[in-house]
């Protein structure tokens, strides 16, 4: 290949790229950068599809990153090839979209202005609601830019993600009026009534092509915005935590949906995991009948010493999670691991709290769903006592009384919280106690280290009567501790 | 060297032409890993065609397939190679009385014949062409996967005895996970990607029908609708592509050609294997859910 002007552009725009993947987090190492650049030569570059498959083949190697590589992706590369394709296209509404970005001055205020072509709302709509009815693709994406110019309000220069700009223009177009249209319609075109099973298909139908709509529009914004801001600063801005880094406490909805996805492989592999561990790598004493019982086979000569392969019991588990609002999406997503790999317990009880403290291993049991068992769990269960606010000293008071004689050497007490106790007393000597009688006794926090025994947390006070406070604000840490589960 | 395919479309026709109905994904890391050299490691849920990936291009290469399954415990000498010790053990005792030294003999011993090859080396020795499938390798131990990594980036075998065994070409080397762990960071390195998950529901249908002879149009694209609306509900384990397969076999030799609710109820133990998943999607599919207007579910 020769290194022409076009090629040193390619190549500095690829680097760009490789090192916002690795802002993002994505583990690309110097051979994985090489052997991209030598995909890409034998690619004809044109091709799009192609090109991005070439580059995540080689670049990203476990498909929780894949929307991180995606949206790096599309800021990189899809609005140069978008503005090389679109130079002598005759779609003047599109455009128009852009020049309304370049210059704000030319854009009008409100609805109506930025676009080239003079629709009335209702015209629009209409367009809208057949292009969905035919799952029209090409007028679809037309509609979405122009949506966007219309509706979206863009302001060059402001830096922002596109989140706003994505609300409002949804809001504009109120798609779940015209979903409810759509199925109207389609239950009068039909010769006879829908079916429940038909109406459900069809909706699912025009679920996804508003889908469909919804990314079109997204990924629109996103490239005016790149147009206007430039590829680094919008790559800054849309990097987003990778799954096994989104922290509980913080995580919006659309995280925990990505967070909730993730779990179930995890478990899988913690599972597999934890089976082979209690399989391998532990030698007991000598085994002396089956040495001699072996050595027969050499003519008495004990060539092969065998030994006693402990089995150790399976520990039974003990989880005390305070589930007040700010810690809740960590005590559910613990819940789920431990539930997840029970099999690998001999006994899993599960305990909440807020400021009273109730059992809730009954959701559990005989249930297959763990996430309706953790529904139950936030909407039943009997945590408060006086006012709904964390009181950890009265909650291990009632569970000592009740529960603590079930304690014994075989159990692992694992207990979950932010330890901010509303400056209640501590009652740290239940924690010392359980340590007395339990195998192992470990506190997770979600809270990041450094905000560890500020304000009203005193986590620190119990952390001495266990065997480790452990950070647990992600998937990635929670992983971790779970292996030094025994 | 010559390449095998000369554009990602061609892979794909090609594929299609076995009835292995690929989309761009596949056949463009199947066409880079033919330029590059390099092995495909292919991740993916149960039942959506890795294997048979691996097959089907061995199919359109006329290439001869060679297996590895992987299980825990796989270790070299069922990997790689392994000396024939009887073998050995006889040559020397019928040696025994002869004048030969002990270096003749332990030169003689050492050689091919005494040598058992293993799927990884017989790959590398073949002179046809083959394709080479190391199936579910997170299934063995991550320190037995070190034994991979000689072959898969420089496509050789060290033996001591006999020293470096060179590959006469490289051959197409496929891996496949289920991803029941992590696999280390040197095997990932030295592969090529490729994740393949559920298929979109065009290209389901497509599949249903060249898998399926005899299959109406209208039925496959009622099986790959619902199959969709079954995939979005929070299953254990979703179906797969093969059990898209059977149920679609299932209702044509019911005779059925159209679905009806009772119907697609009632077979559904075909697509589900769990009871709580087979319970959560009848009660979905049945009637009071769905006709209540604005029903959001996700």
């Amino acid at each position: 290949m020769t290194a022409t002007s076009s090629d040193a552009g390619m190549l500095e725009l690829l680097a760009g790229f490789i090192t916002e993947l690795r802002n993002a987090g994505l583990p690309v190492s110097l051979t994985e950068n090489l052997d991209a650049m030598e995909a890409i030569c034998h690619i004809p570059i044109e091709d799009r599809n192609a090109f991005k498959y070439a580059l995540a083949a080689t670049l990203v190697k476990n498909n929780a990153h894949w929307r991180a590589f995606e949206t790096v992706f599309e800021v990189y590369f899809s609005l140069r090839g978008k503005q090389y394709s679109l130079s002598g296209d005759a779609d003047v509404s599109v455009d128009d979209a852009d020049d309304a970005m370049m210059n704000p001055e030319t854009q009008g205020a409100g609805a109506g202005g930025g676009g080239g072509e003079a629709l009335s709302p209702e015209q629009m709509a209409e367009m809208l609601f057949s292009a969905l009815k035919n799952g029209d693709d090409a007028l679809m994406r037309a509609l979405a830019r122009q949506a966007v110019t219309r509706f979206a309000g863009m302001e060059p220069g402001r830096p922002v993600g596109g989140t706003y700009y994505l609300y409002r223009t949804l809001r504009n177009l109120d798609l779940e009026g015209v979903l409810e249209r759509l199925m109207e319609q389609a239950q009068q075109d039909s010769p006879s009534p829908l079916t429940s099973l038909e109406e459900r298909l069809e909706r699912d139908e025009y679920e996804s092509r508003i889908d469909k709509l919804k990314k079109e529009i997204e990924s629109d914004i996103r490239r005016r915005l790149v147009a206007d801001r430039g590829v680094e600063a919008m790559a800054k801005t849309l990097r987003k935590p990778l799954p096994e880094d989104i922290d509980f406490m913080h995580a919006n909805r659309e995280e925990l949906v990505g967070l909730r996805k993730a779990i179930y492989p995890l478990t899988r592999k913690l599972a597999v995991r934890l089976a082979r561990k209690r399989r391998h790598g532990r030698k007991g004493p000598l085994d002396f009948r089956n040495t001699v019982r072996n050595s027969l086979s050499y003519g008495g000569v004990p060539v092969e010493p065998k030994f006693k392969y402990p089995r150790p019991a399976k520990p039974e588990i003990f989880v005390i999670a305070d589930i007040s609002g700010s810690v809740a999406a960590f005590a559910r997503f613990t819940l789920q691991l431990v539930y997840a790999i029970s099999n690998q317990f001999s006994r899993v009880r599960a305990f909440v709290f807020i400021d009273g403290l109730d059992e809730v291993t009954r959701y559990f049991e005989g249930v297959e769903d763990i996430s309706a068992a953790i529904h139950r769990v936030n909407t039943e269960a009997d945590v408060v006592w006086v006012d709904g606010h964390s009181d950890y000293g009265h909650a291990f008071e009632v569970f000592w009384e009740n529960y603590g004689r079930d304690v014994g050497p075989k159990t692992t007490v694992l207990i979950l919280g932010d330890a901010r106790n509303n400056y209640h007393a501590s009652q740290a000597w239940v924690v010392k106690e359980v340590q007395k009688k339990a195998r192992h006794v470990y506190w997770l926090n979600p809270e990041p280290r450094a905000y560890w025994d500020t304000g009203d947390s005193i986590v620190s006070e119990y952390g001495t009567f266990t065997e480790g406070v452990y950070e647990c604000r992600n998937l990635r840490q929670l992983e971790k501790f779970v292996e030094v589960l025994e | 060297m010559d390449y095998r395919f000369e554009t990602p479309a061609s892979v794909k026709t090609r594929l299609r032409d076995v009835d292995y109905l690929s989309d761009d994904a596949i056949a463009g890391v199947v066409f880079l890993a033919d330029r590059l050299g390099k092995p495909i490691l292919v991740e993916g849920p149960a039942g959506t065609g890795k294997t048979q990936l691996a097959k089907s291009v061995a199919e359109i290469l006329g290439a001869r397939l060679i297996r590895l399954q992987c299980y825990e415990g796989l270790d070299e000498s069922k990997a790689l190679y392994e000396w024939n010790y009887k073998k050995q053990l006889l040559r020397i005792q019928a040696e025994r009385n002869s004048e030969g030294s002990w270096e003749d003999i332990e030169d003689d011993i050492f050689s091919d014949e005494f040598l058992l090859t293993r799927p990884l080396l017989e790959a590398i020795r073949a002179t046809e062409p083959v394709v080479l499938l190391i199936d579910e390798v997170d299934r063995v131990e991550i320190e037995t996967e070190a034994l991979l990594l000689e072959v898969l980036s420089d496509y050789q075998v060290s033996i001591p005895e006999l020293g470096t065994i060179g590959a006469q070409q490289i051959p197409m080397v496929f891996l496949t996970s289920n991803n029941t762990r992590e696999l280390s960071e040197a095997l990932k390195r030295r592969c090529l990607f490729l994740h393949i998950d559920y298929p979109t529901m065009d290209r389901e249908k497509e599949i249903v029908l060249t898998k399926v002879p005899g299959i109406t149009d209208n039925l496959a694209d009622q099986i790959a609708r619902i199959v969709r609306s079954i995939r979005q509900l929070e299953l254990k384990k979703a179906p797969s592509v093969s059990e898209t397969i059977d149920w679609a076999r299932t209702l044509l030799l019911l005779g059925v050609d159209s679905i009806t609710e009772e119907e697609a109820v009632e077979t559904l133990n075909i697509l589900l294997k769990y009871q709580s998943d087979i319970a959560k999607a009848t009660k979905e599919l049945s009637s009071d859910q769905t006709k209540k207007p604005g029903v959001v579910r996700t």
